[in-house]
């Protein structure tokens, strides 16, 4: 105490010792909601926590929180059809944060400075992978990183399966697929190439296997039956893009090329055909474009480079150089039914797109291994078969067909072959409750200058949405990265820390975030409430 | 491409921020802020005035390299803050009566001068100490242009008291002495007094309003007013959840809604003019701050007489704010 | 230096001499001429290192008296009347404060109805508000007191009230010797507060105090009075031993010995009390009188011993307790309880009333013969207030007093 007058003169700060925390009711409590782009991942990316990093300019550490899930950043930036951005927030506020283009930028800046990824700590446990598709590479790629010996086998005669011989190569570039699958390769994985694996136990056994998984990719076009003259070109669109790759010439097709079915493989193959020559590409839809599997922007692209679509048509044969074609009209259901009115139009090929199915025979004969009804492989939750020791994913178990889910399967596979391999069970942790845009309190987030958005926009487009143009660069990247609204996790904007009335949240400096001083947390939700990202929650007391 | 770009994520609105150079963080998100105002203090949850000056001096204090005195008014502030035997202070503070804090301040500035120290002299006071009965030692204290920033913590009405009319509460609001009952429930219409517009009439160097809700314009204000000497006010808006009848985990929406409504201008003036208004970001209508406050309850209650007329004149006052200090921006006005 | 003076400018100098740093002034009748003084003191350059501020009313000039004290500046105003109660809430937290703010308060009467001359209304309005209160009985003694009370004020962390009555003192021109600054400065010592704002050691000033500490606080403001009790003495001997004459202390009793009666008086009044003591006694009368220079904290002892000889004790006071009688009296009975003087109150000179010799010393004879009267109006208009007091008890008519008496006074010159 210093000296002065009694009562009427206090020193300063006293108040320190009236703990105002006993008034509270409820307290704030900060939680990691889970960001709706995370939980729509396929390949169960840390979406925001790797935008985190963008958002710093620290793109090292972005890649490697990104490679914690997925070793195909450049070509996942590109293949993927990013369900994260339907699910984000911003879109809500403006338009959703373009996070595949940063993820490519990553990708593609990671190739560029050989950024690599170490194996892990020897295990001595031996893994072998069928398939070098994106399911199998994910795999190959984790189980390298936990420490196993892995062993790739692919029977086609390049790795990346349906990713070099379903995708052209407009929407994703050899070089960069090849960096990709090289990293992997130069963790230690083996990869034989040409080998197709015929009898899955004795090939494990052969090769001292402890574990396998197959991921043999969807290569079985399926077909209809359409009455054509002799003459009439009818092809699959598998084919198709698979000769793209592997023939010494691209395929011949016709001058008018007529494309079969409304999926994203027939958007393919119709931009394959126009950038091969044909004057003219249609695609012929039973349904309306609002029913069309493939990807609105897809579709939306396909047109701006002059392929035409005929919606609600059926087609009922081939001619020579003409196609007899029916119109559809949706029930009452919604459903497409025929009219009877038919027409004629001119083509000279006719290119199936009407899905892929898995060729199962090599596993069918695998002792335990059971078969849905859909021909796909029936697995448990950790992925593996009846079949002890061998798990299987991407185009051959029940589930959506994407490089995204594939990537995701590799990881999921290679998590339960570890457990397997351990001999203890695979340990998730519980999922966050989802951030939805509710949580937001979007006051904070604030828009660009008038000025600069038409710009940015432009530039957006150009950058994203345009393969040829290339990926976004440093500035751009940066600007994508921050325009993420960090749904449900703290990104340290010091909301909490200044909006306190009683002074009671500590801020513990740079990426060590907050913590609530309950001595003098008095409950009165306020830094809840100012909370932008919604990354605290307002908890009964218990009294 | 040279413009700046705003971060989206980390705007400029938000307290801090990890990726802007820290001399474009707020105050508050500093560590090594003063904490003019520390904990353990007895404001109730959520009380807009225990935030609003915390922000002010805070602010203050770094403008001012911490040579800083405040002298406060009688009300909540200085009740809450010292009672025998703690105080939450810690900035040099002196509290002496309800009605002279501007006065006070005058003569602690006065000693400072003469005693040639560069000391930087604050008056603060709720809005009762303020517009009633300090009025006319802050009229004293601009017309002399003493060398004092006075802060008007507004919550609108005498809280500390049990929430009685003062001339800075609003037409309809219900008060103690205002109750909701009769034909016209609440404050009474044509009454009060603006005294941002009254401290401009003065002449004074520096007068601005700010709010809880935007801590940057809100220590932009306050910056720029200990940059300059004189008499200097600053007016900020501190909703008071008890005297509101509103969640305490509001205060800073309400400040913010008064604001987007036009029912709380923000702007600067200079020496009688108006140099700089914040223009309002996603116009609301009033009827938005109005109703998560039980003190306008009676507004929204389908039978009560004159709710709709009184509305509409509450609507029309914040229309009158947009118009006078032209407080739509560009975006706002085309929509 | 001897100068042939106004009581206000005398005063003025003196207080400049003292080295205010802070003077706040607001006009109001009839201290106005002080602070006009001082107003000229620092524009001329007589005094330097002072903030002369004009305010806007004598709440604000208390108010700023404060703040400049609390900032650690030697803080002087002056006020009367009115003004005294318009800043009342300032006065008695200026003394809750424990700041050593000196303020001469040049005695008026108190309103309404408004009336601008001199008594002790104001004064007695604030005896219970803590400060140090010092009655000055000459010109001279008002310029000394000034002097003093920075000094004690300070020393006590208290703030000190010079009374001088309204234009007896302020505007009278008379032979005052205004010291010189070099036997000021030996005498007074720079302000060494023992609590100041100071942003490098911050402090809170001012806290709200319950149930808990009040009646301590309270008890050491009390305390602190008593301190002033043995310190006004020392100081007043000290001054002495400066100037070279007898200024302040806590009483001073004239031609005491051996009087049966002896008048008790505060202020300029004592000059008429003198000479009619010394006509009396010239008479054969055994009368004597007491100065109360010192009225808070009031010397119980001092009054008593001085008292004790005397059989009846006249109190002239010039303030009324309505409804009470006098207060000064009563204090003086404080001093005496227990023994057996006789103790008369003498309300004289409400509102600038002349005190005339003849009338006191009418009255002085008068209680030789022991009347049974206490309270006592000197030069009361007796018919005045009889028909009044009947015509309300006829009319019951309500309104003003003051209108009603002016009415009557009127018509009995017109009659």
């Amino acid at each position: 105490m210093t000296e002065h007058p009694f009562a009427i003169t206090l020193d300063a700060g006293t108040s320190l010792a009236n703990r105002t925390g006993s008034w509270r009711t409820s307290k704030p409590v900060y939680a990691d909601h889970l960001p709706p782009c995370n939980a729509r991942c396929p390949a169960g990316e840390n979406i925001q926590g790797w935008l985190y990093h963008a958002e710093s300019g620290d793109y090292r550490a972005a890649w490697e929180v990104l490679m914690r899930d997925n070793p195909l950043p450049a070509i996942m930036g590109r293949a993927c059809y990013h369900t994260c951005e339907d699910a984000c927030n911003r879109g809500r506020l403006d338009q959703a944060v373009g996070i595949h283009a940063v993820e490519r930028f990553l990708g593609d800046l990671a190739i560029r400075e050989g950024w690599r990824v170490e194996p892990g700590p020897p295990t001595g446990k031996r893994v072998l992978v069928i398939g070098a598709g994106p399911s199998g590479l994910s795999a190959a790629y984790h189980l390298a990183r936990m420490g196993h010996t892995v062993t790739i086998a692919d029977a086609g005669p390049k790795p990346g399966g349906m990713m070099r011989f379903g995708i052209p190569r407009y929407r994703l570039p050899r070089e960069v697929l090849d960096a990709e699958v090289e990293r992997i390769l130069a963790m230690g994985v083996e990869l034989r190439l040409n080998t197709a694996i015929d009898d899955i136990p004795r090939a494990m056994a052969e090769g001292g296997y402890d574990a396998c998984f197959a991921a043999i990719g969807a290569h079985l076009a399926r077909r209809v039956d359409i009455p054509a003259v002799a003459a009439g070109r009818i092809l699959d669109a598998v084919s198709v893009l698979r000769g793209m790759e592997t023939g010494a010439e691209p395929p011949k097709l016709g001058r008018r090329v007529v494309v079969y079915g409304g999926g994203n493989t027939a958007i393919d193959v119709a931009r394959t055909a126009r950038r091969l020559g044909a004057e003219e590409a249609l695609i012929v839809y039973r349904r309306t474009r609002e029913m069309m599997p493939a990807h609105d922007f897809e579709v939306e692209e396909a047109l701006e480079e002059g392929v035409l679509v005929r919606w609600l048509s059926t087609i009922r044969r081939m001619d020579e150089g003409s196609l007899v074609v029916e119109r559809m009209e949706l029930d009452d259901t919604g459903w497409p039914r025929p009219t009877g009115e038919v027409e004629t139009i001119e083509g000279d090929t006719l290119i199936l797109a009407l899905g892929q199915d898995v060729d199962t025979t090599v596993i069918e004969r695998v002792p335990g291994v059971e078969v849905n009804k859909d021909r796909t492989i029936r697995v448990g939750p950790d992925l593996q078969t009846g079949h002890p020791g061998l798990f299987c994913g991407g185009d051959m178990v029940p589930s959506e067909r994407t490089v995204t889910v594939a990537v995701g399967h590799g990881k999921k596979a290679a998590r339960h072959i570890d457990a397997y391999l351990r001999g203890a069970p695979q340990e998730s942790a519980p999922k966050h409750a989802v951030a939805g845009y509710d949580r937001l309190n979007t006051w904070y987030y604030t828009d660009a200058p008038r000025t600069v958005q038409p710009v940015l926009d432009a530039l957006r487009r150009q950058t994203t949405f345009d393969e040829v143009k290339g990926g976004l660069d440093e500035t751009t990247a940066l600007f994508e990265a921050r325009r993420c609204l960090s749904c449900g996790n703290c990104f340290e904007c010091d909301n909490c820390f200044g909006v306190c009335p009683d002074n009671a949240v500590v801020k513990l400096g740079p990426g060590n975030r907050f913590r609530i001083d309950y001595d003098f947390c008095k409950g009165c939700g306020l830094c809840a409430a100012e909370c932008p990202c919604g990354a605290i929650d307002m908890v009964e007391e218990e009294i | 491409m040279t413009q700046t770009v705003k971060f989206y994520q980390t705007g400029t609105l938000t307290v801090g921020n990890r990726l802007l150079d820290s001399d474009k963080r707020t105050v508050q998100a500093s560590r090594n802020r003063s904490n003019a105002l520390t904990c353990g203090h007895r404001a109730c949850q959520g009380c807009g005035e225990a935030l609003g000056a915390r922000y002010a001096i805070d602010a203050a204090m770094r403008a001012a390299n911490r040579d800083l005195v405040c002298v406060n008014a009688t009300g909540c502030l200085e009740v809450f803050t010292t009672p025998y035997p703690e105080t939450s202070w810690q900035v040099a503070w002196l509290h002496s009566l309800f009605g002279n804090a501007a006065a006070v301040a005058s003569g602690v500035a006065a000693a400072m001068r003469v005693k040639g120290k560069a000391t930087r002299v604050i008056a603060q006071g709720g809005d009762g100490g303020t517009t009633d009965i300090g009025f006319g030692c802050l009229s004293g204290m601009f017309e002399r242009n003493d060398d004092v920033l006075y802060i008007c913590y507004d919550n609108e009405a005498y809280m500390n008291t049990g929430v009685q009319r003062s001339s800075a509460t609003p037409p309809a609001a219900r008060t103690a002495t205002t109750p909701a009952v009769g034909a016209a429930p609440g404050n009474v219409f044509g009454t009060g007094k603006n005294l941002p517009r009254i401290a401009m009439a003065h002449g004074i160097p520096y007068v601005a309003t700010a709010t809880v809700a935007d801590l940057h314009d809100l220590e932009a204000k306050v910056t720029r007013a200990m940059g300059l000497h004189g008499a200097r006010y600053i007016h900020i808006l501190v909703p008071c959840p008890l005297g509101w009848g509103a969640a305490s985990h509001d205060t800073i929406r309400l400040s913010r809604l008064a604001v987007e409504s036009g029912l709380f201008p923000l702007f600067e003036a200079e020496h009688g003019e108006v140099t700089a208004t914040t223009p309002i970001r996603r116009r609301v209508p009033v009827a938005e701050y109005l109703k998560p406050q039980k003190r306008f309850a009676h507004l929204f209650r389908p039978d009560a007489p004159g709710a709709q007329e009184a509305l509409d004149r509450l609507q029309a006052m914040a229309d009158a704010n947009i118009r006078r200090f032209n407080l739509l921006s560009a975006e706002e006005a085309v929509r | 230096m001897l100068k042939q003076i106004e009581g206000s400018r005398a005063m003025a100098e003196a207080i400049a001499l003292c080295r205010p740093e802070v003077i706040c002034a607001y006009p109001i009748t009839p201290q106005t001429h002080i602070v006009e003084g001082l107003g000229e003191l620092v524009r001329d350059g007589h005094l330097t290192g002072c903030e002369f501020i004009n305010v806007e009313s004598e709440f604000a000039a208390l108010s700023v008296a404060i703040g400049a004290s609390a900032a650690g500046a030697r803080s002087y105003t002056a006020t009367a009347s009115q003004g005294l109660l318009f800043m009342m809430e300032a006065v008695y937290n200026a003394s809750g404060l424990g700041l050593p703010i000196v303020m001469t308060l040049g005695n008026r009467a108190i309103g309404a109805p408004i009336n601008i001359w001199n008594d002790h209304s104001d004064a007695m309005s604030v005896r219970d508000a803590g400060w140090i209160m010092l009655f000055a009985e000459t010109n001279q003694e008002a310029v000394d007191l000034h002097i003093q009370a920075f000094r004690l004020a300070e020393e006590l962390s208290c703030p000190v009230m010079v009374n001088v009555d309204g234009f007896i003192l302020t505007h009278a021109v008379e032979r005052v010797d205004v010291p010189d600054q070099a036997r000021v400065d030996a005498y007074l010592p720079p302000f060494d507060p023992v609590q100041v704002l100071d942003p490098a050691e911050p402090l809170s000033m001012g806290a709200m105090v319950g149930p808990d500490a009040f009646m301590e606080v309270r008890y050491l403001a009390h305390h602190k009075q008593m301190r002033a009790l043995e310190r006004i003495p020392e100081l007043a001997a000290e001054f002495r031993a400066v100037f070279g004459r007898e200024s302040g202390g806590l009483v001073r009793p004239y031609r005491i010995d051996g009087a049966d009666t002896v008048v008790v008086a505060m202020g300029s009044v004592m000059g008429t009390v003198k000479d009619t003591v010394d006509a009396l006694r010239d008479a054969g009368h055994a009368v004597g009188a007491l100065n109360l220079c010192a009225f808070r904290p009031f010397p119980l002892d001092d009054v008593r011993e001085a008292l004790l000889g005397a059989r009846r004790v006249v109190v002239l006071e010039k303030a009324l307790a309505v409804g009470m009688g006098g207060i000064l009296a009563s204090h003086v009975r404080m001093a005496l309880r227990g023994f057996g003087n006789r103790v008369y109150t003498l309300i004289a000179g409400l509102g600038g009333r002349p005190i005339t010799g003849d009338s006191l010393a009418d009255f002085l004879r008068k209680v030789e013969r022991e009347p049974h009267y206490d309270v006592h109006f000197l030069d009361l208009k007796s018919d005045v207030v009889e028909a009044e007091i009947a015509r309300m008890e006829r009319t019951r008519r309500a309104g003003p007093i003051a209108e009603n008496v002016l009415r009557r006074v009127g018509a009995g010159r017109a009659s």
